[in-house]
């Protein structure tokens, strides 16, 4: 198989069992097949603490599936790999670092010099609208300033794969309507395949080629929606879209299904 | 009405600055009451302190009394002291406890975050350092003196041990304690398990050693006094001891005001130059 052809990520019957502090196994996900093409937007969705995020993590090359098998590009995963980006649902810039030094530390981290690690950290800054923020320390700057720190901090490293793990989770709505719309504009000069992790079936359906539903966990792949809204999109017009609409209610059709699972188990596990 | 309108929000914000102000006021009058308060506090104890030795109430030869005290650190002062100048003994003392004091904290950060990093080695000296940790390190002060003698070394060996514990903890926990997320995010922006270390564990384990570093150089000078005042040649310790041997007890209490203040200039240059490391954290509502 060439490695030009092949798709941009595999997972082949994957699971993922952790040992709990308690000394019992917790399987996060189990047996999933999930094939993501190049450049394609992938959006995952499933109920609260179902193993979305344990998916991403295989994918990085963080974490060793237990069993089955983690491609990208048609190679087995083994580590942390050049071509990958991801952005963490919490702050992960370092606090003791300027905006500027952040962007760079990727570039630094590989190798880059340091003239041209700052020239194209400036570039990026300055593509995510925070060029004459690059000398403050992240506390001075505000959550959506610091995802923007975040993303320029993820594409100077030119990822060919970016995972997203609930990035926008933790902005209020309004911000997270502007970065999702800017995250579309970052990403589609770019070309890299995209897998975001959301339990938010409305940003999911804005952003993504296609959803991916899991199941209550342990995570496998429930069902796969192609969404063919045209691009480019913004969010906040795309979702009054009668399309939009018609979209959203035949995946929340299988995804309600998962949340209600979840809840019951969650209601008996408190009795 | 309108006339009612209009003239509420001027009432309003004439009222706003009368009470800035108060405010301002009634917070630097209370500054000045607090200042007032420990200067009356100082002087109260001290003049209490003076009036009973003078009175005979408490024996003056056991406790003596601040006048002679400060007769005795001017006498140091002007003329040195039995030992030599006054400035020599405070010199030694002060190089044995930083000489300590920079061995303890370099070995205790540098095991503290390999064993915070290598959970091999800490899972096999963990329950070492746990037993030395439980040993009451200021009886080896004695032990140190027989080993390395009556000079500085013995004393910088009793200041290590007493540094070296507090230090190490704090950053064996501080190693263990980083973000997770941090970690992650450096290994997926391509940093190497050395460059992790480096610029991802100890920048956020600082916090945790500077904490442990204020606490220690206290502990690194009790550590060369000690030494000092078991078997020394020179140094305020043997200051001290040589006063209690001539039952000159102002002499004593002339010694420990000495080292209050060294100790205390000590902590000022250490809270300067934290100030200057931790740029990047918000700063203190009291600043």
């Amino acid at each position: 198989m060439s490695a030009d052809t092949s798709p941009a990520i595999e997972l082949r019957g994957a699971s993922k069992i952790f040992r709990t502090p308690s000394g019992g196994l917790h399987t996060a996900v189990r047996g999933l097949d999930l094939t993501i093409g190049r450049g394609e937007f992938v959006a995952v969705v499933g109920p609260t603490g179902c193993g979305k995020s344990t998916t991403l993590t295989l994918v990085s090359g963080l974490e060793e599936p237990t069993e089955g098998d983690v491609l990208v590009a048609g190679e087995p995963v083994t580590g942390v790999g050049e071509k990958v980006g991801f952005v963490f649902q919490q702050d992960a810039t370092f606090p003791w670092r300027t905006v500027l030094s952040n962007v760079m530390a990727g570039p630094r981290f590989r190798g880059v010099p340091k003239a041209e690690a700052r020239q194209k950290a400036r570039e990026w800054l300055a593509r995510v609208g925070l060029a004459a923020f690059e000398d403050r320390y992240p506390h001075q700057l505000s959550g959506g300033q610091r995802k923007r720190v975040a993303l320029a901090a993820t594409f100077v490293n030119d990822p060919e794969i970016l995972l997203m793990d609930e990035p926008f989770s933790a902005l209020d709505v309004q911000t997270r309507a502007l970065m999702s719309d800017e995250l579309l504009e970052l990403w589609e000069g770019t070309g890299a395949s995209v897998v975001f992790v959301t339990h938010d079936l409305e940003e999911s359906i804005a952003l993504a080629d296609k959803v991916v539903v899991m199941t209550a966990g342990p995570a496998t792949v429930k069902q796969v929606f192609d969404i063919d809204l045209p691009r480019p999109r913004k969010v906040e017009s795309v979702r009054l879209e009668p399309r939009f609409i018609e979209i959203y209610r035949e995946i929340w059709e299988s995804l309600g299904e998962e949340v209600r699972i979840t809840r019951e188990r969650g209601a008996a596990h408190v009795a | 009405m309108s006339h009612d309108v209009l003239s509420t929000p001027v009432v309003d914000t004439g009222k706003t600055t009368d009470r800035t102000q108060s405010r301002a006021r009634a917070a630097r009058r209370r500054k000045a009451v607090v200042m007032a308060g420990r200067a009356l506090l100082l002087v109260a104890v001290l003049g209490l302190w003076e009036w009973f030795s003078r009175a005979k109430i408490i024996d003056p030869f056991n406790f003596s009394m601040p006048s002679k005290i400060w007769d005795q650190i001017y006498t140091w002062v002007t003329h040195g002291t039995a030992l030599g100048s006054l400035g020599e003994q405070v010199w030694y003392t002060l190089y044995e406890a930083l000489l300590g004091w920079v061995i303890g904290v370099v070995a205790g950060v540098v095991l503290g975050i390999a064993l915070g990093r290598v959970a091999f080695l800490a899972d096999v000296l963990g329950p070492y350092i746990k037993v030395l940790n439980s040993i009451p390190r200021i009886v080896l002060a004695p032990i140190f003196v027989i080993w390395f003698g009556l000079g500085p070394a013995s004393k910088v060996a009793s200041a290590v041990v007493l540094v070296f514990f507090p230090v190490f903890f704090n950053a064996f926990q501080g190693a263990r304690e980083v973000d997770r997320n941090l970690v992650a995010n450096a290994r997926i922006l391509g940093a190497s398990d050395r460059r992790v270390t480096l610029q991802v564990v100890i920048p956020s384990a600082t916090s945790w050693i500077f904490t442990s570093l204020h606490v220690s150089f206290g502990f690194a000078l009790i550590g060369a006094i000690v030494g000092e005042y078991i078997g020394a040649t020179k140094g305020i310790g043997l200051l001290v001891a040589q006063s209690q041997g001539t039952f000159n007890s102002a002499g004593v209490y002339a010694a420990m005001v000495i080292l209050a203040v060294v100790a205390l200039v000590a902590e000022g240059l250490l809270t300067f130059a934290e100030r200057r490391i931790f740029r990047w954290k918000p700063a203190d509502s009291d600043d």
